[in-house]
């Protein structure tokens, strides 16, 4: 019943994108002679299908087989010394040809070189064995070329398959009160492993290397400590992208993260407690301030930095006007001095300004850029903070004789703070990260005076292709946030209630 | 003393100055006064966060000969939709193809997929971690969230040169394994905090009744958490729907470019094609902001929920 339902709520979806696919090459269909111009075609679309379902399959089917293995350690005991013999030596050699496996793995994507001695035999082991077995198939005639390979990974699927049989058979039930949740946590695990961590050791190794682009890439890099600290010296002596330094990045990154972290967080509280409250029209203004968050933020950050051209952008429009009506009004009042004059000064120092040329403007657009896209985030957390505090508090505070402010100050925020904490910590990490909005709006110039650390650092790597000290600069980059994290969390005591 | 309070509470015999009385005191709720100036200050600030949105359709309307003006008009004089026939279907005499719905499928896969298999294995491991005290837990959760305060570009790097030696650079197999990274971890956190506000009494009770432990899981937990998993799902997806610049690095081909790496296309020719690249924004970005804005609803409770606890 509840599979049947769960089915059929998703089946309008399905539906939709059908219908909506149908009737897009339906038209195609129909239009084509007359345009001709339209690329995507039926036999794209079954081409991604096909890669996509392949890949799933792929990952799939080998979280299905980890999971069996575990499951089998978790929950089967052997039935008897023999059987316990038999079905542990057969999970260690499994597990060793796993962790060969893992070991070509690592050689394969640079991380450690085997060399052509005996170790390097012992990893590539089970691929020199893969690969025996598909060009046995087709010096046999089973298989041809092209299919060798799917037969060949399916005959080893096959043969884990049967030893897990045998194993299952081998073996009776056992409870585990603890195995169901590390089978649950296991895909996620092995997903994290395989894409955060491993990377993450990659980079540290990368990081006491001379990769760059003339030691393509890893291919001819050295590694050592030498490296490391050559990469280190670079960094805080030397230019960190072209022209900046490290120190100056720095301290414009922390200038960044705290004004814009400042100005979300009060933006957002200010937005918040206007909307909380009995008022006509909350869905509506709820739903036209989350604007700048659903805003795809490319395309904002791409009409946000043409809003800063230095003639045709809408800040320097309404400059340029605001200029003018001071002019005006200076002309007008010019018959009582000191008004006149006061409108006259602000009329020459008020005007358009040179949003791209000079860093100091450059640093203020991207500034607005950036708290006009994050205030509609913090502002619909808040507000959802707010609602879940009970109106009693209130009452019973006004009864006390509490201002408006002494409620805000030990009501609200207090009981908020579990909601705000995690934001503002959050908030913090992402901005100090956040560089689409630098990159798209100002790339980072002129020379370089907007990049922020993280900024500078992508442009070490995909500029520049310094690829070793990058590697450094993303670990002291890292190392720096983890510090303050733990710090914050330290002081304010935040993640105590969400991890017991 | 009491008839004293009382005569000042007394209401005052001049209909004016109990008119201006009422307007900015009124004994319970918001006086008029302070309705009013709360209702401008929200207009202020809607018009702050809506303007920029509509200049972009606003340069989307205009015809090419006048571009660049100075003009604040919201529909520009003599509107056009030729920059969305450009886009939807080409431009015959810039011998120009029409690769829009070309990038848009390619982003909807890669990112469908991506979105999918996160909240799904987020939404099985955020309930063990929710449900069951194993050993290293706390230090899991600990974990999840230190990865957060790796910088985005760190792990670009090394995927980077992983994918170039495994051949998946130029692939959206590549790009789909760059997104995977990035969502897991805070999707977990957000589940865990919504299966927490879920009573455990529920689960107690059917398991007593004899069900198994993956049929509560579908049956009582799944559905209750409808709302938390279509959060986490739409964050997902937005994060990668608008994600430019690991697609930059991963796809050097146009036919596989993502969509922001697409419109970006009109954008770096000898002339930037601004109309044609507002009008491709607007015809994306509307669907997007139309399902963020119908799911909004659900983004208070699935944000908020899970960090607010008893």
């Amino acid at each position: 019943m509840e599979t049947q339902s769960s089915y059929r709520r998703f089946l309008p979806v399905v539906l939709w994108a059908a219908a909506l696919f149908g009737s897009y090459f339906v038209l195609q269909a129909l239009i084509a002679p007359f345009v001709e111009g339209i690329t995507l075609s039926l036999k794209i679309v079954l081409d991604r299908l096909r890669e996509i379902g392949t890949f799933l399959l792929f990952i799939l089917g080998g979280l299905a087989l980890i999971e069996i293995y575990f499951y089998q350690i978790f929950f089967r005991q052997p039935r008897n010394a023999i059987a316990a013999i038999v079905t542990r030596l057969l999970q260690s050699i499994i597990a060793l040809v796993v962790l060969m496996s893992f070991g070509y793995f690592f050689e394969l994507t640079d991380l450690v070189r085997y060399g052509e001695g005996a170790v390097g035999k012992f990893f590539r082991a089970p691929i020199a064995w893969l690969s025996a077995l598909q060009s046995f198939l087709v010096n046999a005639k089973i298989a041809t070329k092209d299919h060798a390979a799917v037969l060949g990974l399916s005959i080893v699927v096959l043969l884990i398959l049967v030893t897990f049989g045998i194993i299952q058979w081998f073996s009776t039930k056992k409870n585990s009160r603890l195995g169901l949740a590390y089978l649950l946590i296991l895909p996620a695990f092995i997903g994290i492993l395989f894409l955060i961590i491993y990377p993450f050791l990659f980079e540290i190794r990368l990081a006491f290397s001379n990769a760059s682009l003339g030691t393509q890439a890893t291919k001819n890099a050295s590694y050592g400590l030498i490296y490391g600290w050559e990469n280190i010296k670079t960094l805080f002596t030397s230019t960190v992208a072209k022209d900046a330094k490290f120190f100056d990045v720095f301290w414009r990154t922390i200038l960044w993260t705290v004004i814009n972290v400042t100005f979300h967080v009060s933006g957002g509280m200010g937005l918040a407690l206007l909307l909380h409250r009995p008022m006509k029209l909350q869905g509506f203004y709820r739903t036209l301030l989350v604007f700048p968050w659903a805003i795809p933020t490319t395309i904002a950050a791409m009409a946000l930095r043409n809003e800063f051209d230095n003639r045709y952008g809408l800040f320097n429009i309404l400059l340029g006007d605001l200029q003018n009506w001071l002019a005006t009004v200076s002309q007008h009042t010019a018959s009582v001095v000191a008004v006149g004059n006061t409108f006259a000064f602000l009329a020459q120092h008020i005007g358009p300004v040179s949003w791209k040329q000079d860093p100091f403007w450059a640093f203020i657009s991207i500034l607005i850029s950036n708290i006009w896209l994050g205030i509609p985030f913090m502002s619909v957390i808040i507000l959802g903070g707010l609602q879940s505090i009970s109106q009693e508090y209130y009452e019973a505070a006004e009864i006390d004789g509490a201002s408006k402010i002494q409620q805000f100050r030990f009501i609200t925020i207090p009981l908020i703070r579990p909601v705000l904490t995690p934001a503002i910590v959050l908030g913090v990490v992402w901005t100090f990260n956040k560089f689409d909005v630098i990159y798209l709006i100002t790339q980072g110039g002129p020379q370089e005076k907007t990049d922020i650390l993280v900024s500078s650092m992508y442009k070490a790597a995909f500029q520049f292709y310094r690829y070793g000290f990058t590697a450094m600069f993303a670990l002291v980059i890292f190392i720096f946030l983890l510090g303050f994290t733990l710090v914050f969390l330290r002081m304010t005591g935040g993640l105590k209630s969400s991890t017991d | 003393m009491t008839t004293l309070t009382k005569n000042a509470k007394a209401p005052s015999a001049n209909p004016v100055s109990r008119a201006i009385r009422w307007f900015f005191y009124r004994g319970h709720g918001d006086s008029p006064f302070k309705t009013i100036l709360v209702h401008a200050m929200l207009i202020v600030a809607c018009i702050i966060a809506v303007y920029p949105v509509l200049r972009v359709i606003t340069i989307s309307l205009r015809p090419n000969d006048t571009l660049l003006t100075t003009s604040l008009r919201i529909i520009p004089e003599n509107a056009t939709l030729n920059n969305y026939k450009e886009v939807l279907f080409g431009d015959a005499t810039k011998h120009r193809k029409s690769d829009f719905f070309l990038w848009l499928w390619n982003s909807i896969s890669v990112v469908t997929i991506t979105s999918v298999v996160s909240v799904i294995l987020a939404a099985v491991s955020a309930y063990a971690f929710s449900r069951f005290k194993f050993p290293g837990r706390a230090t899991g959760l600990v974990f999840l969230l230190t990865t957060q305060m790796i910088p985005a570009g760190m792990l670009l790097l090394p995927l980077f040169i992983m994918l170039a030696r495994l051949k998946m650079i130029n692939t959206s197999l590549g790009l789909i394994i760059a997104y995977a990274v990035t969502s897991v971890p805070l999707t977990i956190w957000t589940l865990k905090g919504y299966y927490d506000t879920i009573p455990v009494d529920l689960e107690e009770a059917a398991l007593i009744d004899g069900a198994s432990r993956a049929r509560v899981f579908t049956a009582i937990i799944l559905p209750l958490s409808t709302p938390a998993l279509a959060i986490a799902f739409l964050f997902s997806f937005m994060g990668g729907w608008s994600e430019y610049l690991v697609a930059r690095v991963v796809l050097q081909k146009n036919e596989i470019f993502t969509w922001p790496l697409g419109i970006f296309t009109y954008a770096q020719q000898f002339t930037v094609s601004w109309g044609q690249f507002s009008a491709a924004s607007v015809l994306i970005a509307i669907p997007v902001m139309i399902l963020f804005l119908y799911s909004s609803k659900w983004l208070i409770s699935g944000l908020t929920l899970g960090s607010v606890k008893g």
